[in-house]
């Protein structure tokens, strides 16, 4: 059994970063206060990446007041599928997902069937605050039904697997493929139960996996190896991630990426704190990285420079 | 550079928190521990009343000076009122607050510093009273009276067993027996100490009621209390019902004899009066203020202890807060414990401290859980977030409503100790906790709540320490050094402890 102390110097030597380090000399000095509420707020993120020609699920309609429920069934006519959520939502609560119809009824992702008045009512809902944190009025976005691309199927369980970036002065510096368990109820949240596996920045393919605290091989519902999938189109998850930086100006952020089969890599949501879980995916410390991109701050002007420094430098070490 | 700002800052910080504390240490000579044993007691009135306008006279009685306590200073504060002081028989010492003309609320107060007096050596005797015998309402109360006094006397060996007697005959009055007629319909505790006093004249035994305070050492709202004197070998002995121990009898402090009001009042209406007694620091400061120039005086005069004591003794429990606030800090950011809020774990030891820690862990679990039950069955009723808490807060004031009429009724009576703070905290405790559990989920809500208690009970048995209170209280200016350790703690960027744990696959 090793002593704390000793544990600390080891963390230290690998490069591990703690939560006190990441808040005094990460997120406080590069994340200015006002760019936050860019993240917090998913139209907001929406709006910006759009006019920046990042991808993001397109966006069908914005309902920001209980009197533009009424304009509702004028979004929706023209759509077969799409996805009804909440702006300030959290941890896809609130999240509708529409797959197709039926007649005049809308059939959803999990097989129940919402009449027109039900949907309004859910809007209505969203708009009083119930999914939003501390309950403060919301939005509720319309939007793009992302058709996930299969590369994961065989390691997800029901849900939403989505790639996990942090990007540090637009550098993608780590990176993690969280996918959705039993235990984590479809939902990507590591502390909820999903499976973060670590991702090679150099080539794109998934290495060793962490489920709770423990590294495991195998999905736990699936049973097959959550190693060694080949990310697609991997180029453009790092050029997503290496231009983020200038979508918001928060200088280190975690950036959420999913895969749709036809329109390939899209933003999903942003984040001004990522977890430090990411760092027990790679069996890496993020410090080593971070500390890494500072040094070379001068010469990553471009995002092709800051794709290439990631890809050079942050390259899986081979235990 | 901002390093060296904050190095500097803290520096200065703790140097002047220090040199202060030492000066005040060594050239006022303050006591730097708490003493044990200090006799002197200050105990403060406060009446506020509403005059009509008009001339207006309040009359309230003051302590009498006898055994155990003797009171060594008084002061009437009034402004603009007239005081006197006039002897009433067989009650006391009453001090006249007039003026000619005042009207809306008014103010006044009355303070004395006790210590006990010395043990006297030579048993003086205090003159024996004339017999007098009760004078009966109907032949009804005679024969209650003499029934009662005939069974006690018999096993009585001396007047104090017969008091004894009586007192517990009187507790254990039972429906339709003759105790429980002289009581009344309303057995308080004025009524009982009235008809005890009653029962022993009526055997032969002179005896008195006696109205005044068992001093506590630190008492916001104390209460006048009730109990007997009565005359035996040769000297006036008290006897206290509700506490009939020696150890009690040496913290009386008779007030008024009599079954008359503490204030009487012409030309207005009273609103409330407290009391507040405190075991003083007056004599170590006193002394070392004797030996003060003008100057360091007026310092001393503007410093907590220049205050009245209902706030001294409010800034005893505020002074430490800091202590636990800091303490929270390193917990925190440190250790790492996982906490609702920033400061809900300080603010549950403030309520351990009106509670005790074993009862408030216990209320505070219970509370918790059926809080949250509620909030689980308001979420099938798909409420907005607003209401739903409000609903979970009206239930909560409900529980602790039923609480603590249960417990007392259990005779548990720390459950009435559940003050207005406490039920405050609690409510924002299971909001907070509903809150987490609806954005991180039920798992971390619990590490929470146990992070919660758990830093808020090593907070309370850190701010209850002796020592730490004495010190805060005594030398406020310390607490700039605990402002300068909270500031260094801001820049501390190492590795919590929890993280040690939770990062050690990465410790190859």
């Amino acid at each position: 059994m090793m002593s704390w102390r000793d544990t600390a110097a080891r963390l230290r030597r690998n490069g591990v970063l703690g939560i006190n380090w990441r808040n005094a000399e990460y997120t406080l000095p590069y994340n200015a206060r006002d760019r936050y509420p860019l993240v917090d707020d998913k139209v907001l993120t929406k709006e910006l990446a759009m006019r920046a020609g990042v991808a993001v699920p397109e966006l069908y309609g914005v309902i920001e007041i209980q009197r533009q429920v009424r304009e509702l069934p004028g979004i929706l006519e023209k759509r077969r599928d799409f996805v009804v959520k909440p702006a300030r939502g959290s941890q896809g609560d609130g999240i509708v997902v529409v797959t197709g119809r039926s007649r005049a009824l809308y059939r959803c992702a999990d097989g129940s069937l919402l009449d027109a008045h039900e949907m309004a009512f859910h809007v209505s809902n969203i708009l009083s605050g119930i999914y939003s944190l501390g309950g403060q009025n919301d939005k509720a976005i319309i939007e793009y039904r992302v058709s996930f691309d299969p590369v994961f199927e065989a390691i997800t369980y029901r849900g939403v697997p989505d790639v996990r970036i942090i990007v540090f002065l637009g550098v993608p510096v780590m990176a993690m493929v969280r996918l959705p368990t039993r235990l984590s109820g479809g939902k990507a949240n590591l502390h909820q139960g999903a499976i973060g596996t670590g991702v090679d920045m150099a080539t794109g393919t998934t290495l060793t996996a962490v489920w709770r605290t423990s590294i495991v091989s195998d999905h736990p519902d699936t049973g097959n190896p959550v190693s060694g999938v080949q990310i697609p189109r991997w180029d453009t998850l790092l050029e997503l991630g290496a231009r983020s930086w200038e979508l918001t100006g928060l200088g280190y952020q975690g950036i959420d990426i999913v895969l749709d089969r036809d329109k390939g890599p899209m933003i999903l949501e942003l984040n001004a704190r990522p977890g430090l879980a990411i760092q027990i995916a790679n069996r890496a410390g993020l410090e080593t990285r971070l500390a890494a991109v500072l040094r070379h701050r001068g010469e990553l002007n471009t995002v092709a420079e800051r794709v290439a420094f990631a890809k050079e430098r942050f390259a899986a070490q081979p235990n | 550079m901002n390093r060296a700002h904050l190095y500097g800052l803290a520096g200065a910080l703790t140097a002047i928190g220090l040199a202060l504390f030492l000066y005040k240490l060594f050239v006022f000579g303050f006591p730097l521990w708490p003493e044990a044993r200090t006799d002197v007691w200050r105990v403060e009135v406060q009446i506020r009343f509403e005059a009509d306008g008009g001339p207006v006279k309040a009359e309230l009685f003051l302590p009498v000076r006898t055994e155990p306590f003797i009171v060594v200073d008084q002061g009437f504060v009034s402004p603009g009122y007239g005081v006197t002081t006039e002897r009433e028989r067989g009650a006391g010492m009453r001090a006249v607050y007039s003026i000619q003309d005042a009207k809306g609320p008014q103010t006044i107060y009355y303070r004395a510093v006790v210590q006990h007096g010395r043990e006297s050596t030579v048993m003086e005797r205090d003159p024996r009273p004339p017999a007098s015998p009760p004078e009966f309402k109907d032949d009804a109360e005679r024969v209650a009276v003499q029934s009662i006094v005939s069974a006690s006397a018999k096993q009585a060996a001396d007047p104090a067993t017969l008091v004894a007697l009586l007192v517990k005959r009187l507790r254990e009055a039972r429906p339709g027996d003759e105790a429980a007629f002289l009581l009344g319909r309303q057995p308080t505790q004025t009524r009982l100490v009235n008809t005890a006093v009653t029962l022993l004249r009526a055997a032969g035994v002179p005896a008195r009621e006696v109205n005044g305070l068992v001093l506590a050492p630190e008492r916001r709202h104390a209460r006048f209390q009730h109990w007997i004197e009565y005359y035996a070998a040769g000297r006036w002995q008290s006897y206290i019902p509700s506490d009939p121990t020696v150890e009690a009898r040496r913290y009386i402090l008779s007030w008024w004899r009599g079954p008359g009001a503490f204030i009487r009042l012409t030309g207005g209406t009273v609103l409330e009066h407290t009391i507040t007694t405190s075991r003083s620091f007056e004599h170590a400061i006193r002394s070392a203020l004797n030996r003060q120039k003008e100057l360091e005086k007026r310092l001393v005069e503007f410093s907590l202890f220049g205050l009245p004591l209902q706030a001294q003794s409010l800034f005893r429990t505020i002074l430490v807060v800091p202590v636990g606030i800091l303490l929270l800090v390193v917990l925190r950011n440190v250790v790492g414990v996982k906490t609702f809020g920033t400061f809900m774990p300080v603010l549950i030891a403030l309520a351990f401290r009106q509670t005790g820690l074993l009862w408030g862990c216990l209320f505070f679990s219970v509370v918790v859980a059926l809080g949250l039950a509620v909030r689980f069955y308001l979420e099938r009723l798909k409420l907005l977030l607003v209401p739903r808490l409000a609903c979970v807060v009206i239930v909560v004031i409900l529980l602790l409503a039923m609480l603590t009429v249960l417990s007392f009724k259990l005779g548990f009576d720390r459950g009435l100790s559940i003050g207005l703070f406490p039920i405050v905290i609690l409510t924002m405790t299971i909001e907070r906790m509903t809150v987490v559990w609806e954005e991180r989920g039920g798992g971390e809500a619990l590490q929470q709540a146990a992070g919660s208690v758990a830093v808020g009970a090593l907070c309370y048995l850190v701010m209850r320490v002796p020592v730490v209170e004495h010190l805060a209280f005594v030398f406020p200016e310390l607490l700039l050094v605990v402002l300068a350790g909270t500031l260094l703690l801001g820049r501390y960027s190492g590795y919590r402890l929890t993280e040690l744990y939770r990062f050690r696959v990465l410790a190859r």
